[in-house]
């Protein structure tokens, strides 16, 4: 029940990517050149989104558990730390570099976007970098 | 700032943007889960205990175009990054978003609609970045 709901929400997710034009990296980088002609569109995408999430969200705090009786897993980290200011530079650098973030990417790549796919390739490297650095830390 | 109006496309938007809320209400409404982009693919490397929605939603999110393209035909997507710029810009993004736990979606959405203060930090900074980065290549160094 978790896995189909998963699936239609997938879905709904990638068209709505794909209707706002951010699977386009070229739109995403016309947003992010506020000096140069700029189209503002990405604000819509952003402001139509948190407003029915949000929306959502207030109603579905008052739940306890999820239509297929997983808990509702809200997160609980608050921490403003170095490791959120470090990840969030280097994640807005490659997202400035190449006009992708992992979701539209991952439409992209599914549309047989042959650059999409070199990008999400080194996407999951740079995400096992990630896992593994964790790993070793741990000890 | 010059507005590009011949670009701008408020209502493909707003109504892509209505869709992406209502799917993230949906997984937590239905799976209890926050529609983190990183952070469900993230969750596969390695697989954490109970990773079957995470296969799920990316199955959803990878036929999407797919499904659009019984309706209309599939949107431009123009990449403008050559090979190298496109391997950097993926290592940057992949490990930077495991390490802030979140992008555009898990922050950008998700968390803003949540007032959560940790992901409204993220939200600045890497939009910030994306500017920054942008203006460099466009307009220091010419692209």
């Amino acid at each position: 029940m978790a896995a189909l709901i998963a699936l239609v929400s997938g879905v709904v997710f990638g068209l709505g990517l794909i209707v706002s034009g951010m699977a386009n990296p070229a739109k995403v980088l016309g947003f992010l050149d506020i000096a140069g002609a700029w189209d503002p569109s990405l604000i819509f995408v952003m402001g139509g989104a948190v407003l029915v999430t949000a929306a959502g969200f207030a109603v579905l705090r008052r739940r306890h558990a999820s239509l297929s009786g997983e808990p509702m897993r809200w997160p609980v980290a608050s921490r403003i730390d170095a490791r959120l200011a470090t990840g969030s530079l280097a994640f807005g650098a490659g997202w400035g570099l190449a006009g992708f973030c992992p979701g539209p990417a991952l439409v992209a790549a599914a549309a047989g976007v042959p650059q999409a796919l070199i990008f999400v390739a080194a996407m999951i490297a740079g995400m096992a970098l990630f896992s593994a650095f964790e790993y070793l830390k741990r000890g | 700032m010059t507005v590009d109006w011949s670009a701008f496309t408020p209502a493909n938007g707003a109504a892509g943007g209505l869709l992406i809320g209502a799917a993230a209400v949906l997984l937590m409404l239905g799976a209890g889960r926050i529609a983190g982009i990183s952070g469900i693919l993230g969750g596969l490397l390695p697989p954490e205990r109970g990773s079957r929605w995470r296969l799920a939603f990316l199955l959803g999110l990878c036929v999407s175009p797919w499904l659009y393209t019984l309706g209309a035909a599939l949107p431009a997507m123009v990449v403008e990054a050559g090979t190298g710029r496109l391997i950097l810009a993926g290592l940057l993004v992949g490990a930077g978003t495991r390490f802030a736990s979140g992008c555009t979606s898990g922050h950008g959405v998700c968390g803003l609609s949540r007032g959560s203060r940790r992901s409204f930090v993220a939200t600045a900074i890497f939009m910030a970045a994306g500017f920054a980065m942008v203006y460099v290549l466009r307009h220091l160094v010419g692209g």
